[in-house]
């Protein structure tokens, strides 16, 4: 197959497919098609990249129905037809195109307190973390998420419960809660329990599925039920 | 508020399924105990009534189905038919008492 | 494949379903199941009468049927325990497999009883 068949949303949430052939490449990955199709052929389309090496998360959008970073999803793994529908992360308000807005998504990251607090200044010594301890083997194997909103683009939850923190959100929160140097703990648990917050993950394990940092925020949500039921039974949430 | 409820109902969730799980395991293996034996049902009451350690069994079994059931349906009617607050949590306990009537009648009409 | 199934075809989204689904039928049955017991209390002609209905064919068919739908949400439900109580491992992804394996062979048990 020479060209692809290549549809993109344009516009706003009711906006509509436009359709576009686009010469297939050799390694051609879903991010130089819409790049292609913007500098040669539609010049008004909206998207959003930075570093095109999959480090910085910002290329995320739908590919045939599923959530992926763009510049990391090769055209032959996704479209051995040669076909391929390009849409706006699902579940964020669309600004235009391909872009999305992405101000719920890191206002949930907020009030699931997914910010570090420290409880040491520059005038104490470094707080002391073992790297072979539990609780930072389970930080590690969560803390590499960049915030690309593939696992809350994913998560049904998400499209069902408008107030649910999501799966990143949870999963940050997660990592400071088991964080030997964290400050701001027992209300941490108290951001994030409850029907908008890690109890209302029914383990559908979509976000697990299609983290490309290969993270599984289902796991540390697991951590925090766990957490906030035993913090509830000593009386302590 | 929401946060200790919602940890509280999530712990008793997971505590009802534990023990449905082993009352799930006895149940199922009876039924098919007495449909490989062939046991008809007046065959099954000879063998159930009077018997106190099968009501002893029913009844934890009744109890943990009325925590169970409710909680696992509050979920379902939030999500998929966006039904929230204190009128669905009103009909649930209404469910879990109605749940617990008509269990607890079933288990002296066989056990008793 | 439908639009909306894309996205969602993968092991523990059907997990999910069938606990789901098979939750709310368990639930739906549960009040008539206990009502036709409690028939044994005052109405034993009544329970008489209406276990002969379920020698039919179609309900016997039926009651396997829940046979399934109990194994079913019964072993997803370990499963669901099994994820959110024990440390987490790679193998525990494959849990849905075997939950519908052993939910499989419960009710085909059951069936052979018959």
């Amino acid at each position: 197959m020479k060209t692809l068949d290549v549809r993109v949303w344009r516009g706003g949430a009711d906006g509509r497919y436009q359709g576009f052939e686009v010469p297939r490449e050799e390694s051609q990955t879903v991010l130089d098609v819409v790049t292609h199709i913007q500098r040669k052929q539609e010049p008004t389309l909206a998207y959003r990249f930075a570093c095109r090496v999959g480090m910085c998360g910002s290329c995320a959008m739908t590919v045939n129905g599923v959530a992926r970073w763009t510049c990391r999803t090769h055209v032959d793994a996704v479209a051995p037809d040669g076909r391929l529908e390009i849409a706006p992360l699902r579940n964020l308000p669309v600004i235009r195109d391909l872009v999305t807005d992405m101000r719920e998504f890191f206002d949930k990251w907020a009030r699931a307190k997914g910010r570090f607090q420290g409880r040491r200044t520059r005038r104490d010594d470094f707080e002391r973390v073992a790297p072979d301890s539990e609780a930072r083997k389970q930080v590690d194997a969560a803390i590499e998420c960049i915030g690309c909103a593939v696992c809350y683009s994913s998560c049904d939850v998400v499209a069902w419960n408008p107030d649910y923190l999501g799966p990143a959100a949870l999963n940050r929160a997660w990592t400071l809660l088991r964080d030997v140097r964290e400050a701001a703990n027992p209300e941490r648990l108290r951001a994030v329990a409850g029907d908008a917050g890690c109890h209302a993950c029914h383990t559908h394990l979509s976000c697990t599925e299609r983290c490309p940092k290969q993270i599984s925020p289902t796991a540390g949500i697991a951590g925090l039920k766990r957490a906030a039921a035993a913090a509830a039974l000593k009386g302590e949430l | 508020m929401s946060a200790r409820r919602e940890a509280l109902l999530w712990a008793a969730q997971r505590a009802s399924a534990a023990l449905l799980a082993l009352c799930v395991v006895v149940h199922l293996a009876t039924m098919i105990y007495a449909a490989h034996t062939g046991l008809s049902a007046a065959q099954i009451l000879e063998r159930t009534r009077g018997n106190a350690a099968w009501l002893g069994f029913y009844s934890v079994f009744l109890l943990a189905v009325v925590v169970h059931v409710p909680i696992g349906l509050r979920a379902v009617l939030s999500e998929w038919l966006g039904w929230r607050g204190a009128s669905r949590d009103a009909v649930l306990a209404a469910f879990a008492a109605v749940l617990a009537w008509l269990g607890a009648r079933a288990i002296l009409g066989v056990f008793l | 494949m439908n639009p909306a199934l894309r996205a969602r075809n993968h092991p523990g989204y059907w997990a999910f379903v069938v606990h789901r689904v098979s939750g709310v039928l368990l639930a739906l049955y549960l009040p008539a199941h206990f009502w036709v017991l409690g028939l044994a209390l005052h109405e034993p002609a009544r329970l008489d009468a209406f276990l002969r209905w379920t020698d039919q064919p179609l309900v016997r068919f039926g009651e396997w049927g829940l046979v399934l739908l109990l194994a079913a949400h019964f072993t997803g439900g370990l499963r669901l325990l099994a994820l959110e109580f024990l440390p987490w491992r790679e193998w525990q992804k494959s849990l849905a497999a075997l939950a519908a394996g052993v939910a499989l062979a419960v009710a085909l048990a059951f069936a052979l009883a018959l």
